[in-house]
């Protein structure tokens, strides 16, 4: 045991509060805090969440109303809504960004890099990530890519517009529709940095939770948002990579005259050179790649977090704890294998489909191993119905709706009817859209107070919760029946075709739904950042939870930890533990009798 | 700021009882965040390899049996060695290539080895082997694109009527365009990997020789360029299989 402590004495050789000048620009700007780089990446995030919905507001309304001019729309959007009609090929730009933005900005960056940031160091009892000099670089460059992307909306031709997925000859031709010249380029250089990005912060993220914890933390003990975080950047070092490379090539299609993508292209459609031997599906395959675990990326944070709000706002152990980090790795692995879900109607062989096809079902399993065990823990529980709860359980029924929907797509012979329709348009708005954004949610009403020190209002995180639970629904639960129907998503009207006059209400329906939705992200926008200066002062532990986190003093100091990183003696699922005397036992207390950190705690003791 | 590294400093290395391994306090694998991190971002970097690779089988697959332009076979692409012209030698040159730069991880792998002996003397010399390697194999390279590039005699009649040699990204005298593409691209990322591989070799030669990690003690970072170089190695290995083996 001597060497342990010897080990952990290293950790703490440095007492936490070292209280040294920091100049603002040290502090805020070019901050290696972790605690400072994660409010960096979740404001940053706000913004271009705030640019992604905005844009949708826009094509909503011409969805709904395709033959009324906005004026207003002139204002600010110039010639791509002359009149105040919008162009139709701005409408595809619009999309593209939307999604971009939406799947990697928002959902990607600006949540795995605000928690994974915020809490990793503090829930596993670190001082800080394992470098934290890369940690402020992934920032920069996700800055950096985010700036490439929004100037891409001002350049001549305008962005990308050939959807997120970027599918050649779209994407590889610079004159094959007006995004696909500079506004494509600059998708791409936006794209490199992003991966760069997340490439420095998942070696982080990884080395730290693997060499990091604190003595006793071990990986049974750690939170089930920890366990997602590692799962999380495990996926995007694997996955992205991928992307580059697909993008590598796409660059040389487009600058370079070659064909990877491309055949049976004349020389006069492309640049002056004829493009023969190459196919679009490789890119399909090499983006799915990447694509498929993205979707992941993106949902198993969110999950973690509403584990953890779950458990604590229940008063109740997590059920299920190590089914729990075993479905996630499942989906992990299997998240690799099932990316030809995509493109069943590419003329794959229908062998290889029904391969795709089984694993995709495979990955229900562990996804509904994760639902029935939030329902689980809810199950009798003293429910504290917090915001942060309430966004926790609006993600566990979005992730059952939209996870339902998922079993239609999931099959070949299904989904050769419904690709490409808003069938999976509603299908991932509810279990990526909405699901993701009701997990980040429901994390920045819980941790809020351990960034900013103080509390958001709860009657406006009520309000902000009812609205948008509501209106998530009344937007994407109509698109179903859109969908079945046949209407193609991707399209800026839908009036030339007399069989789908029946859903014109709807498609109004779903706007004002959509508008009001939107607008109600004014409150929460209100309610942080006036919190910010304003909310009332927050506790130590304002939620009684058992987590690490709590243990660091309200004022939120370089380091962490005032004096010694505390110890861990028990898992973070402590909560009405019969026989205790306390409803809840932070995990670095000992059992009465125990004294070394590794040694299990006694079982509950039943009456 | 000036002390947020060490306040990251890292579990030490001793010996620890194996159910203790994954208790926290140290690191289960025994090495510094800094080496972890190295191998982390190969695997990373391995996936992109993967990619372009899978797209060389995948592009190549669609060549079965295509008889108007056949996929070339390599040996009669690859068959010229400097100074000896005009004799069909299949291979023999990226064999020279190739056995440099096993060779360069050889002598990494020495410097390494002398490196946790703290032997400045040796580690530098065998950086210094090393980065002549990696300049050989890059000088190689340039010899067998430039042969490449400008091609045979024969050349290939263009639809045209015009006689095209060697090849470049829109033609290619020795069969599909793709090939040559593929050629360029996965070779070329290979040698912009072992660029920065003498690059940041040569950087840390330098702070050998000023005596940088003498006087921090250790030598890690040796291992780390180590460790970058061998694998930078290992993808030649997967590169040159595709590309003049089948
Ligand atoms: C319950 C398990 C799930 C199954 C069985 C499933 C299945 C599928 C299938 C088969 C498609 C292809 C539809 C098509 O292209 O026509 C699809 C699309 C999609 N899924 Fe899922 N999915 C599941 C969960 C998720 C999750 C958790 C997310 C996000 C976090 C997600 C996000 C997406 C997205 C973004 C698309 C749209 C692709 C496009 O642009 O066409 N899915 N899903
Ligand atoms: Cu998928």
């Amino acid at each position: 045991m001597s060497n342990q402590h010897l080990n952990n004495e290293d950790h703490n050789n440095h007492e936490g509060n070292d209280q040294h000048k920091q100049t603002f620009i040290s502090k805020y700007v070019f901050s290696m805090d972790h605690k400072m780089i994660a409010k960096q990446f979740l404001i940053t995030g706000i913004i271009m969440g705030c640019l992604g919905v905005l844009m949708s507001m826009v094509f909503r309304l011409q969805l709904a109303f395709p033959d009324t001019p906005f004026p207003f729309m002139e204002n600010f959007m110039g010639h791509w809504a002359k009149d105040g009609r919008l162009d139709p090929s701005f409408y595809l730009a619009l999309i593209t960004i939307h999604g971009t933005i939406m799947v990697f900005y928002v959902l990607t960056a600006g949540l795995s890099g605000t928690f994974s940031n915020l809490l990793i160091p503090l829930q596993i009892g670190a001082r800080d990530m394992a470098s934290p000099l890369f940690n402020m670089l992934s920032y920069w460059f996700f800055l950096l890519s985010s700036l490439v992307l929004v100037s891409s909306l001002f350049v001549d031709g305008g962005p990308a517009s050939s959807g997120w997925t970027i599918y050649p000859p779209l994407s590889a031709l610079p004159t094959a529709i007006s995004g696909s010249g500079m506004g494509m380029t600059l998708w791409l250089i936006a794209i490199i940095l992003f991966v760069v990005s997340s490439l420095l912060g998942g070696v982080n993220y990884i080395a730290t939770v693997i060499n990091m914890r604190t003595l006793g933390m071990k990986m049974t003990r750690l939170p089930l948002t920890v366990w997602s975080f590692l799962l999380t950047a495990i996926l995007g070092l694997l996955s992205f990579p991928v992307l580059l490379g697909a993008g590598l090539l796409l660059i040389f299609d487009r600058s370079f005259g070659t064909s990877f993508y491309l055949s049976d292209i004349p020389a006069d459609l492309a640049g002056g050179i004829e493009r023969v031997g190459g196919s679009p599906i490789l890119f399909q395959h090499l983006f799915w790649f990447l694509g498929h675990p993205e979707v992941y990326i993106i949902i198993l944070p969110a999950l973690g977090i509403t584990s953890e709000v779950l458990a604590t706002n229940a008063r109740k152990p997590i059920f299920g704890y190590r089914a729990m980090i075993g479905s996630m790795i499942a989906i992990a692995v299997l998240s690799f294998v099932v990316w030809g879900h995509h493109m069943f109607v590419t003329g794959m062989n229908p062998f290889l489909g029904s391969v795709f096809v089984l694993g995709t079902l495979i990955i229900a399993v562990p996804s509904a191993v994760k639902t029935f065990n939030y329902l689980a823990t809810l199950w009798k529980g003293n429910l504290r119905l917090t915001p942060a709860m309430l966004f926790a359980i609006g993600l566990v029924s979005f992730f059952i709706s939209g996870g339902l929907t998922g079993l239609f797509l999931g099959n070949a012979a299904l989904d050769i009817n419904l690709h490409d329709t808003y069938f999976v348009v509603a299908h991932f708005h509810i279990v990526m859209g909405s699901a993701a954004i009701f997990g980040m949610m429901s994390g920045i009403y819980h941790w809020y107070p351990k960034m900013f020190g103080r509390m958001m209002n709860s009657t406006l995180g009520y309000l902000h919760f009812w609205i948008t639970f509501i209106a998530a629904y009344c937007v994407f639960f109509p698109m179903h029946f859109m969908g079945l129907a046949g209407v193609p998503r991707r399209y800026y009207a839908i009036t030339a075709y007399d069989q789908f006059d029946v859903f014109v209400n709807m498609n109004v329906f779903i706007t004002i739904a959509a508008l009001i939705g939107g607008a109600a992200q004014l409150i929460f926008l209100f309610n942080f950042f006036y919190s910010i200066r304003k909310g009332k002062k927050a506790e130590q532990n304002p939620w009684e939870s058992n987590t690490l986190e709590w243990t660091t003093p309200v004022e939120r100091i370089h380091g962490n930890w005032p004096g010694e990183i505390p110890h861990v003696y028990r898992w973070p699922y402590d909560y009405s533990k019969p026989g205790a005397l306390t409803d809840f036992i932070p995990q670095n207390i000992p059992d009465e009798g125990q004294t070394d950190p590794l040694e299990e705690t006694k079982p509950p003791v039943h009456a | 700021m000036s002390d947020t590294t060490s306040i990251t400093s890292d579990p030490a290395k001793e010996p620890v009882e194996q159910k203790a391994l994954w208790g926290g306090g140290r690191s289960p694998f025994t090495i510094s965040y800094g080496k972890f991190m190295m191998w982390i971002f190969l695997l990373s970097d391995t996936f992109t390899f993967s990619a372009l690779l899978i797209g060389y089988g995948f592009t190549r697959h669609s060549f079965e049996g295509n008889t108007v332009t056949p996929w070339p076979t390599p040996d009669q692409v690859f068959n010229h060695f400097p100074f000896l012209h005009g004799m069909h030698l299949p291979l023999i040159f990226v064999s020279v290539m190739t056995f440099i730069l096993m060779f360069s991880s050889v002598t990494m792998g020495f410097a390494v080895e002398a490196g946790h002996r703290m032997a400045k003397k040796e580690v530098s010399f065998y950086m210094l082997l090393t980065i002549l390697g990696g300049i050989g194999f890059l000088g190689c390279m340039a010899w067998e694109w430039a042969q490449f590039i400008n091609g045979t005699e024969a050349g290939k009649m263009l639809a045209d009527g015009s006689v095209f040699h060697g090849a470049n990204l829109h033609l290619n005298e020795y069969g599909p365009t793709a090939f040559a593409d593929l050629f360029f691209i996965v070779t070329g990322f290979h040698g912009v990997h072992v660029l920065s591989g003498i690059i940041i070799n040569s950087t840390i030669y330098i702070n050998v020789l000023k005596g940088t990690y003498e006087k921090r003690g250790h030598y890690e970072m040796v291992e780390k360029v180590g460790l970058y170089w061998h694998f930078v190695d290992l993808v030649w290995v997967f590169v040159f299989t595709f590309f003049y083996l089948i």
